[in-house]
């Protein structure tokens, strides 16, 4: 690995100063496990590395019911998936989390660096599209929200200006009768990289889809949001009817491509397979039945 | 930037080092601390032959930056026996024949104490969960599952006797 200069801020001001002061040459640390691996391949130009975990504010997992989760930007997969209130406020995020990596991975790899790092199969992002989840950015000149579906630009690239650093996300707080669920496949049982996967959610009314939202990973240059398929479950009966429509909204969005892992065709095919089984799921678990 | 000055804890003994900030953890260990038990396999995280603990969790020291370990609290391979007593786990490796080269043992061994340390009686399924991000060449996994089976059974029985 080439010549890198390392900084641990442990305010986020400092954090901020850092990257004003350095810009393009400067990169976030969080876990590494995407970082490390790029800048050993050679992939990556800059000379300057921002160790982010000692700020406090991308560290924290904090839950206020009525209000949702703000889930640092650092906190690695096994703090989330260890976490008894995420458990029980946020089974998708723990479908995802669960699953990157294996263990020592998951020791280490933070949801934020999956969403920066921007491949189109990170897992971790279909579920947080699909809870409506927000990105919290600072600079030094302010602060935004992106709106996760937004932040993906391109494969491995996203919509942070040079300056700006991922605080956090923000999970609004599922309603009572809300259930969400993120599905992906592998040819193996752990260890591989999604040929596709889907996150969704649902919120029930009296017997119906009052909402929806699904997510697809690795069938787009980013992780796709599928409006049609959550416009297929709105106001319809919450049966297997809806769910097959919305399933099939999801494979004709899907613009997948054919690679060593799978053909578009498969990529298409498997987007309404899970599309379908994850909904299932989701409405299990806001406590509806298929009828 | 000059040489970063490092102060943590390795093996339950005080340690400081100076290290490039390029430097990963993994090759602190083996070239400025000459600790040579922790092995490096694939460098990209993939193998879990470099696994240590960090502050209670199995990472891989291939993807932690050297400058990571200031303050932090690490167990190798080296400190797994005590003195000249082998842990029940390295035990088992031996008897249960669960090692042939022997690059990937250490890994096998810090992951899994770590697993027995969570949950004394695990599953076949999770241990092989568990142990997903350790790779094998050449025993294979059976004898390796068996053998960490072997050892919670004996750890088990140390605790209850
Ligand atoms: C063996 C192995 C298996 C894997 N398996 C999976 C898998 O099954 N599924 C999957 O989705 N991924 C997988 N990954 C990739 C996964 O580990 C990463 O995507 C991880 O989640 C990234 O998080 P990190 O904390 O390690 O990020 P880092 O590597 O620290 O950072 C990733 C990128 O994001 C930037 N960044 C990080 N934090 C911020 C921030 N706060 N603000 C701005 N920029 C930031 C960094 O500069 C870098 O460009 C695997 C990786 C390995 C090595
Ligand atoms: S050498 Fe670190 S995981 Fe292979
Ligand atoms: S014994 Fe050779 S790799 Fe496992």
């Amino acid at each position: 690995m080439h010549w890198i200069d390392y900084y641990r801020p442990s305010t986020l001001e400092a954090c901020l100063e850092a990257f004003a002061k350095h810009g393009a040459s400067a990169r976030a640390l969080a876990g590494g496990t995407d970082l490390l691996v790029q800048m050993r391949a050679g992939r990556l130009a800059n000379n300057v590395v921002v160790d982010v975990k000692a700020v406090p504010e991308l560290n924290e997992i904090r839950y206020e019911p009525g209000i949702g989760l703000t889930l640092g930007a650092a906190v690695p997969c096994y703090r989330i998936y260890g976490d008894p209130t995420v458990q029980r406020e946020y089974p998708a995020l723990i479908d995802s989390v669960s699953m990157i990596g294996g263990t020592q991975i998951q020791g280490r790899a933070s949801v934020g660096g999956n969403l920066c790092n921007a491949s189109p199969s990170a897992d971790a992002v279909p579920p947080l599209i699909a809870l409506g989840a927000t990105c919290r950015v600072a600079s030094v000149a302010g602060e935004r929200e992106i709106p996760v579906e937004d932040f993906c630009t391109a494969p491995g690239t996203n919509a942070l200006g040079e300056r700006e650093v991922l605080v956090s996300l923000n999970l609004p707080a599922p309603s009572p009768d809300s259930g969400a669920c993120y599905l992906r496949f592998i040819p193996r049982n752990e260890m591989d990289i999604a040929v596709a996967g889907a996150g969704v959610s649902v919120r029930l009314a009296n017997g119906c889809f009052d909402s929806g939202r699904v997510a697809l990973a690795a069938v787009a240059a980013t992780p796709l949001l599928v409006p049609e398929a959550g416009a297929a479950l709105g106001g319809q009966p919450g049966g297997r009817a809806a769910i097959a429509a919305a399933a099939a909204a999801a494979k004709a969005a899907a613009r997948p491509i054919s690679d060593m892992r799978g053909t578009a065709e498969y990529r298409g095919n498997l987007c309404e397979v899970l599309t379908r089984r994850a909904l299932e799921k989701a409405v299990e678990r806001a406590g509806g039945t298929l009828g | 930037m000059q040489s970063i000055h490092v102060r943590t804890t390795i093996n339950g003994q005080a340690a400081e080092f100076l290290c490039e900030p390029r430097q990963s953890l993994l090759e602190v260990l083996r070239d400025v601390l000459r600790l040579t038990g922790t092995k490096e396999g694939c460098n990209d995280g993939n193998c879990g032959a470099c696994t240590v603990e960090m502050d209670g969790r199995i990472v891989p020291a291939c993807l932690v930056l050297g400058a990571e370990a200031e303050g932090a609290d690490i167990l190798t391979i080296e400190g797994i026996a005590e003195g000249s007593a082998l842990h029940e786990l390295q035990n088992a490796f031996l008897e249960g024949a669960a090692l042939q080269c022997g690059v990937c043992t250490p890994g096998f061994i810090v992951a899994s104490k770590s697993l027995l340390e969570s949950n004394p009686d695990p599953s076949e399924e999770e241990i092989r969960f568990w142990l997903a991000n350790n790779l094998c060449r050449c025993t294979g996994y059976d004898k390796i599952v068996r053998s960490v089976q072997a050892a919670a059974g004996k750890m088990q029985q140390e605790t209850t006797s």
